[in-house]
C-alpha cells in the first residue's frame, strides 16, 4: 500500500477537497493546516491575486462570473474566494455568492470557495489571504476575491490582492459618498457596473473628477499624507493603490497616470473584455514596475500583523484570557486598578504567559 | 475555537419550491451555522461539487416536486464515487413517506416533512454530524 | 352635540368601563393580530370609517371603484366558475381527469403543466429525468396537446392554463388544437398566466430575463387583443406570492405592481390601455383569516380601479375591472390530521366568494401530502358546491360591505399596498425591485416570520402545535406511474422521426430571425408548433437569442 499522501501533497495536486479541507482548517486555526500551508509557502507566490470590491447588490458576483469566463477562454485556471458577512447576532451566516457563478459550477478548472467574514478584526474574513495562497499553491493561475465594500473589508482587501478593483453603481446616492470617505485611493481599477441603468456615465465623471482632485493632492503632497487614513497604516510602509504608491505612474508630460474607468453590465458581460484587459495591463505594469514586490512587502507585513492581532484575541477569547480579563475588570471598577495599569497586566500575561 | 457547522442548502431538480429551504437557511444561519445557499434548479453534479468545494459538513436538499426517489440517490452515488463519505445529508420537503425507507437505505440521514420545526433540524444536525 | 361626537364620547366611555374589567379579567392574549399579524382592536365602529366618503370609496356593484364587485348582480346572475388545477403523467391520463371533473360538474378547466414544460425543456432533456409528468402533465409537441384535449370541444369550455415562460408556446399549440377541431380562435375562450414577473419572486419557473419575457408578454397581448379576443392574455398573480411566505397587505402591493409593469411595458410596446386593459385578470390566495382575506379581495379592486384610471388614463370600464380567480392557501394545510383541512379549505372558500371572485379553486386535504386523489378532489369542489348552493353567501352582492371591522381592513390593505407600490415606483418599478431583490427579500422576511410564530406557538395550527395526535402513514396517496418519462421520451423519438423535419427547420428559423428583430413572435411560434417542433425546440431557440434569467437571491 502506498503511503498516505500529506495534505499538503494533495494540495499541491491540485486535489479539491483538500483544497476545501485545508481552507477549513485554516479558517478554525488548527494547527495541522497551518503546518500544511507553511510547508506550501515555497510553492506560492505564481497566482495573479485580484481583488473585487464594492457595495453589496452592486454585481461583484456576477462580475466574478463573467471574469472566469473570459479567463478560462485563455485556458488558466481559477480560483475564487467569495467572502460574504457573519451575522453578528449568531455567528451565522448565509453565503450566496456561488448562485452567480453557477456556470462554472462544475468546470474542474474552477474552483469557488464561499467564507463568512467571522469577522473580529475588520471585514475580511482572517483566513482569507490564507485561503487565497491555498488556491495559488493549489496551482491555480488567477484568484479572484470577492469582499462586500462597506466598513473596513475594502482597505483589507488591498494588502492582499495584487489588482484591486472598484466596483460602483449609478443610482446608490451614497456609494459615491463611501468612495468620497476615503477609499479612493486603494483602487488600481473602478468599474462601474450596471451600465445599462440611467446615471452610469454620471459616475464615471464623479470617480474621473475625485481621481484627478487626489492626484493634483498627491503631485503636491508626500504620498504618505494621502494614505494616512487612519486604518491604511500599512501602506505608509511600503506603498500601495493608485495614490498609496509611493512611485506614482507619470506620463511623458510628468502628469500621474489615473487607473482606468470602465463601464461594465455584468448581468450581459458588456465591457468585461475591457476589465480583463485592465487587469491584465496592470498585473504586467506590476511585474515590470517593482510594484509586484511592493505590494508583496506590504502583505507579509500585513499579514504578520494580523497573526499577531488574532494570536492576542485567541489568547484574550480563551478560557485563561477571559478569567483574567474578567478579574481585572472587577479590579478597575473597584479601583484598585485603572484602565491602562490593568491592560499592562492583560498584555504581559497574554504575551509572556504571565499572571495569569 | 469552536468549529462552525457549514451546511450547504440546494434545492435539486427543477423544483421553484423555495420558501422551505429559505427558512430552513436562515434557520441554521440564526443557530450560528455557515449556510451555503445555492438555489434553484441544482443538479446532483452541481450539488456534489459545491459540497466538496466548501467542505460542507451538512448537505441539506429540499425537494417538493416528487422527483426525489431520482436525484436523492444521485448525490450519493456521485458523493461516494468522490470518495466523500463524512458529509451528513438530510433531505426535506413533501415526500411520501412510504418512500423514507428506500431513500434511507441510500444514505439519506433524515428526511424532514411539512410542519417540522426547525429547531428539530437543528438539533439532529447537531447531534449527527460525521466530522467532528 | 353632533353625532359622531356623542358616539366618540360613547366609545370612551364604554372602552374606559372594558379597559377595568380586562385589568381584572385580562382576555386572551394582550396582541391581537390578523392572519397576516396586523393589530386587531377590541370593536370597530362607525369612527374608523371617519373621512372615508362612500361613494368615492366602496360605491355600488359594477361601478367604479368597483370596491363592491365588478358585477351588478354578481352570484345571483351566476355562480363563480368552479375551476380545480389538475393534471399529471400523461396527456392521457390528464385527459381521463378533465373528462371525469366535468362529468362532476366543475365548469372550466384547468391545466397544470409538469415542471421540464414550464421550463420549456422537452421530456428527452438531461434536467428534464425524474421531473417528467410528476407535478402536471408533459407536453412536448402539438401531438400531446392534442391528445390532452381529446374528445373535449374547445368552443364549449373555458381552459385556463399555468403557463408563464413558454406562455406564448402552449397558447400556440392550443390554437392549433382548435384549428384542428374546427374551432376558430375567436371561439376560444380561457387564460394563460404568462405572468413572468411573479415567477422571478415567487413561483421559479423563468427561463429568460425580464426584458425579453416583457416582450414575449407584450406580443400575446397584441396578437390576441386581433386574434383570439376572448382570451384572458395574462393572470396576475399574488397567489404565489402569498404562497411563498407573503402577507396579504404584499399580496395585493406586489401583484398590482407587476400589473402596473405590465400596462407600462404594453403601452411602451404602442399599445393603447383600453385595448388590452379589459383582458388583464388577476389571482389571489384565500388563506385562513376570513374578514381580511374578504377585505384584501375588495381593497385590491379598489386599488386597480384607481390605478387604472388615474395613473393610466383608462377609459374602458373593463379596464378598471380587477377580475380573479382564487386558489385557498395551500401552505395553510397540513400533513397533520388532514381531514381537518376540509374545514380550513371551506372557510377559505367562503372568503373568496364573499370577496367577489370569478372563479374558484379548492384544495383538497391531501395537499400537503401529495397531487390529489380523485376522491379528496371531489370533497374540495363539493365545498365549493355547498357554498353556493346551501350557504346563502352567493344569494346578495357583497354582503360583508358596510362591516366596520371588513370596511377598515379594506382601508387597511389598501393604505399598506399604496405605501409599497410607492416603494417600488422609487425604485424604477417592480422590474427593478425585483432585479434589485427587494420584493423576494420582503416575503422572505414574512415568511421566517410566520415560520418562528407557528414554532414559538404565537399562532396555533390545529393539529399541528396544538391538538396534536399520534397517527399512523397516512395511506391511499396518489402515485405518479414513474414510466411517464420513458413514454414521452419514445413519443417523442417516433415524432422526430416522421414529422417534416425541412418544415420544422425553417420555422425555427424564421423564429430566430423574427427573435433577433422586433416583430411580433406569436405567428412564427405557431407556424413552428403546427409544423410539430417541439417545445424544447422553440425554446432553446429563444434561450440562444434571449439569453437565461439568474436569479437574485438576497438574505
Ligand atoms: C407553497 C407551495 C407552492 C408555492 C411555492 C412558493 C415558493 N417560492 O416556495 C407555489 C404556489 C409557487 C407553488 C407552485 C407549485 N406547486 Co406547490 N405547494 C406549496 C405548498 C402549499 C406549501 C409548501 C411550503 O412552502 N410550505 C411551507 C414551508 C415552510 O414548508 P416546507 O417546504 O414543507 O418545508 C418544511 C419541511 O418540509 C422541512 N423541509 C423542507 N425542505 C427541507 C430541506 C431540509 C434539508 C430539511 C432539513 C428540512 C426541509 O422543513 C420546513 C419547515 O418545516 C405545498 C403543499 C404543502 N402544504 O406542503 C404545495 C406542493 C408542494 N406543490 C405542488 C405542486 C404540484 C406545485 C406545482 C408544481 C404545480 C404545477 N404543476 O404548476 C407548482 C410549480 C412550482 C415549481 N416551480 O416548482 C405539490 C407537489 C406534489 C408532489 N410532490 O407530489 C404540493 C405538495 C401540493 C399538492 N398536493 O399538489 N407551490
Ligand atoms: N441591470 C443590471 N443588473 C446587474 C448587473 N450586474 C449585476 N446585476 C444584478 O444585480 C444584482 C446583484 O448582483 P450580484 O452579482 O449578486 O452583486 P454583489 O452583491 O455585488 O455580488 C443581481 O440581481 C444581478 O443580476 C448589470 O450590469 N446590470
Ligand atoms: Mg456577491
Amino acid at each position: 500500500m502506498p503511503a498516505e499522501r500529506s495534505l499538503s501533497e494533495r494540495v499541491a495536486a491540485g486535489e479539491a477537497r483538500a483544497v476545501a479541507r485545508l481552507i477549513s482548517g485554516l479558517e478554525d486555526g488548527e494547527p495541522r493546516a497551518v503546518a500544511a500551508l507553511r510547508s506550501l509557502h515555497r510553492a506560492t507566490g505564481k497566482a495573479h491575486i485580484v481583488g473585487i470590491t464594492g457595495p453589496p447588490g452592486s454585481g461583484k458576483s456576477t462580475l466574478t462570473d463573467k471574469l472566469i469566463r473570459h479567463l478560462r477562454g485563455t485556458g488558466a485556471r481559477v480560483g475564487v474566494i467569495a467572502v460574504d458577512p457573519s451575522s453578528p447576532f449568531s455567528g451565522g451566516a448565509i453565503l450566496g455568492d456561488r448562485l452567480r457563478m453557477q456556470d462554472h459550477a462544475t468546470d474542474p478548472g474552477v474552483f469557488i470557495r464561499s467564507l463568512a467574514s467571522r469577522g473580529k478584526l475588520g471585514g475580511l474574513s482572517r483566513a482569507t489571504a490564507a485561503a487565497a495562497r491555498v488556491l495559488d499553491a493549489a496551482g491555480y493561475d488567477w484568484v479572484i476575491i470577492e469582499t462586500v465594500g462597506v466598513g473596513q473589508s475594502e482597505v483589507d482587501i488591498v494588502r492582499i490582492a495584487d489588482t484591486v478593483v472598484l466596483v460602483s453603481v449609478p443610482g446608490l446616492g451614497d456609494d459615491i459618498q463611501v468612495i468620497k470617505a476615503g477609499i479612493m485611493e486603494i483602487g488600481d481599477i473602478f468599474v462601474v457596473n450596471k451600465a445599462d441603468r440611467e446615471g452610469a456615465d454620471r459616475v464615471v465623471r464623479e470617480i474621473k473628477g475625485m481621481l484627478e482632485t487626489a492626484a493634483a493632492l498627491s503631485m503636491s503632497q508626500p504620498a504618505a499624507l494621502l494614505s494616512q487614513g487612519g486604518h491604511h497604516g500599512a501602506s505608509a510602509l511600503t506603498g500601495t493603490g493608485a495614490f498609496g504608491s509611493t512611485a506614482m505612474a507619470l506620463d511623458e508630460t510628468g502628469h500621474p497616470i489615473l487607473p482606468p474607468i470602465i463601464k461594465t453590465v455584468a448581468a450581459t458581460g458588456e465591457g468585461v473584455a475591457e476589465l480583463a484587459a485592465a487587469i491584465a495591463a496592470h498585473r504586467s505594469n506590476l511585474a515590470t514596475s517593482g510594484g509586484l514586490e511592493a505590494r508583496r512587502l506590504e502583505g507579509a507585513v500585513t499579514e504578520m500583523r494580523g497573526l499577531i492581532a488574532y494570536r492576542l484575541l485567541d489568547e484574550l477569547e480563551g478560557p485563561k484570557g477571559r478569567e483574567l480579563e474578567a478579574r481585572l475588570a472587577r479590579a478597575v471598577v473597584d479601583k484598585e486598578y485603572d484602565a491602562y495599569e490593568a491592560a499592562d497586566i492583560l498584555f504581559a500575561a497574554l504575551t509572556q504567559g504571565g499572571r495569569a | 475555537m469552536e468549529r462552525k457547522i457549514r451546511v450547504l442548502v440546494a434545492k435539486p431538480g427543477l423544483d421553484g419550491h423555495d420558501r422551505g429551504a429559505k427558512v430552513i437557511a436562515r434557520a441554521l444561519r440564526d443557530a450560528g451555522m455557515e449556510v451555503i445557499y445555492t438555489g434553484l434548479r441544482q443538479t446532483p453534479e452541481q450539488i456534489v461539487t459545491a459540497a466538496v468545494q466548501e467542505d460542507a459538513d451538512v448537505v441539506a436538499m429540499s425537494i417538493l416536486s416528487g422527483a426525489h426517489n431520482h436525484l436523492f440517490p444521485r448525490v450519493m452515488e456521485l458523493l461516494a464515487e468522490k470518495g466523500v463519505d463524512d458529509v451528513l445529508v438530510v433531505g426535506g420537503g413533501v415526500i411520501p413517506e412510504d418512500d423514507y425507507d428506500f431513500l434511507k437505505s441510500k444514505g439519506i440521514a433524515a428526511i424532514f416533512g411539512p410542519g417540522t420545526p426547525t429547531g428539530s433540524t437543528i438539533e439532529f444536525i447537531r447531534n449527527n454530524l460525521k466530522r467532528k | 352635540m353632533s353625532e359622531i361626537e356623542n358616539l366618540r364620547k360613547a366609545i370612551q366611555a364604554w372602552n374606559a368601563g372594558v379597559d377595568k374589567a380586562v385589568a381584572k379579567f385580562p382576555e386572551r392574549r394582550t396582541d391581537f393580530v390578523t392572519g397576516s399579524g396586523a393589530p386587531v382592536a377590541r370593536l370597530y365602529t362607525p369612527l374608523d370609517l371617519e373621512g372615508r366618503g362612500y361613494q368615492a370609496e366602496i360605491g355600488l356593484p359594477g361601478e367604479y371603484p368597483y370596491t363592491r364587485g365588478v358585477q351588478n348582480t354578481m352570484y345571483r346572475g351566476r355562480f363563480w366558475t368552479m375551476r380545480q388545477y389538475a393534471g399529471f403523467a400523461s396527456a392521457e391520463e390528464s385527459n381521463k381527469r378533465y373528462k371525469f371533473l366535468l362529468k362532476a360538474g366543475q365548469t372550466g378547466l384547468s391545466v397544470a403543466f409538469d415542471l421540464p414544460t414550464q421550463i420549456g425543456y422537452d421530456s428527452d432533456h438531461p434536467l428534464s429525468a425524474g421531473e417528467v409528468g410528476k407535478v402536471g402533465v408533459a407536453i412536448d409537441s402539438l401531438e400531446d396537446m392534442e391528445t390532452l384535449f381529446d374528445g373535449i370541444p374547445l368552443d364549449q369550455v373555458s381552459t385556463s392554463m399555468t403557463i408563464n415562460a413558454p406562455a406564448a408556446v402552449l397558447l400556440a399549440m392550443y390554437i392549433a388544437v382548435a384549428e384542428k377541431q374546427g374551432v376558430g380562435p375567436d371561439k376560444l375562450n380561457g387564460t394563460i398566466q404568462n405572468d413572468i414577473l411573479k415567477e422571478y419572486v415567487a413561483r421559479g419557473t423563468y427561463i429568460y430575463p425580464p426584458e425579453p419575457s416583457m416582450r414575449l408578454i407584450t406580443n400575446i397581448f397584441e396578437y390576441c387583443s386581433k386574434q383570439v379576443p376572448n382570451w384572458n392574455t395574462i393572470s396576475i398573480s399574488g397567489y404565489h406570492i402569498r404562497e411563498a411566505g407573503s402577507t396579504a397587505a404584499q399580496e395585493v402591493a406586489f401583484t398590482i405592481a407587476d400589473g402596473i409593469a405590465y400596462v407600462e411595458a404594453a403601452i411602451k410596446a404602442g399599445l393603447g390601455v383600453d385595448d388590452f386593459g379589459p383582458r388583464l385578470s388577476f389571482f389571489f390566495n384565500a388563506h385562513n383569516d376570513l374578514f381580511e382575506e374578504v377585505a384584501k379581495f375588495r381593497a385590491a379592486r379598489r386599488v386597480w380601479a384607481k390605478i387604472m384610471k388615474e395613473r393610466f388614463a383608462a377609459k374602458n370600464p373593463k379596464s378598471l375591472m380587477l377580475r380573479f380567480h382564487t386558489q385557498t392557501g395551500g401552505s395553510t394545510l397540513t400533513a397533520q390530521q388532514a381531514d381537518n383541512n376540509i374545514v380550513r379549505v371551506a372557510i377559505q372558500a367562503l372568503s373568496a366568494v364573499l370577496g367577489g371572485t370569478q372563479s374558484l379553486h379548492t384544495n383538497s386535504k391531501d395537499e400537503a401530502l401529495a397531487l390529489p386523489t380523485e376522491a379528496s378532489v371531489r370533497i374540495a369542489l363539493r365545498t365549493q358546491q355547498i357554498i353556493a348552493n346551501e350557504s346563502g353567501a352567493a344569494e346578495t352582492v357583497d354582503p360583508l360591505a358596510g362591516s366596520y371591522y371588513v370596511e377598515s381592513l379594506t382601508n387597511r390593505i389598501e393604505t399598506e399596498a399604496l405605501a409599497y407600490i410607492k416603494r417600488i415606483d422609487e425604485q424604477g418599478g417592480a422590474v427593478k425591485a425585483i432585479e434589485g431583490g427587494f420584493v423576494q427579500k420582503e416575503i422572505q422576511e414574512s415568511a421566517y416570520a410566520y415560520q418562528m410564530a407557528v414554532e414559538k406557538g404565537d399562532r396555533v395550527v390545529v393539529g399541528l402545535n396544538k391538538f396534536q395526535i399520534e397517527e399512523g402513514k397516512p395511506t391511499g396517496l396518489l402515485r405518479v406511474d414513474p414510466s411517464v418519462g420513458e413514454g414521452q421520451v419514445q413519443k417523442i423519438k417516433a415524432l422526430k422521426a416522421r414529422r417534416d423535419g425541412a418544415r420544422v427547420a425553417a420555422a425555427l428559423s424564421e423564429l430566430e430571425k423574427a427573435a433577433k428583430g422586433d416583430s411580433n413572435l406569436m405567428p412564427p411560434i405557431l407556424e413552428a408548433v403546427r409544423a410539430y417542433a417541439t417545445l424544447g425546440e422553440v425554446s432553446d431557440v429563444l434561450r440562444k437569442v434571449f439569453g437565461e434569467y439568474r436569479p437574485s437571491v438576497m438574505f
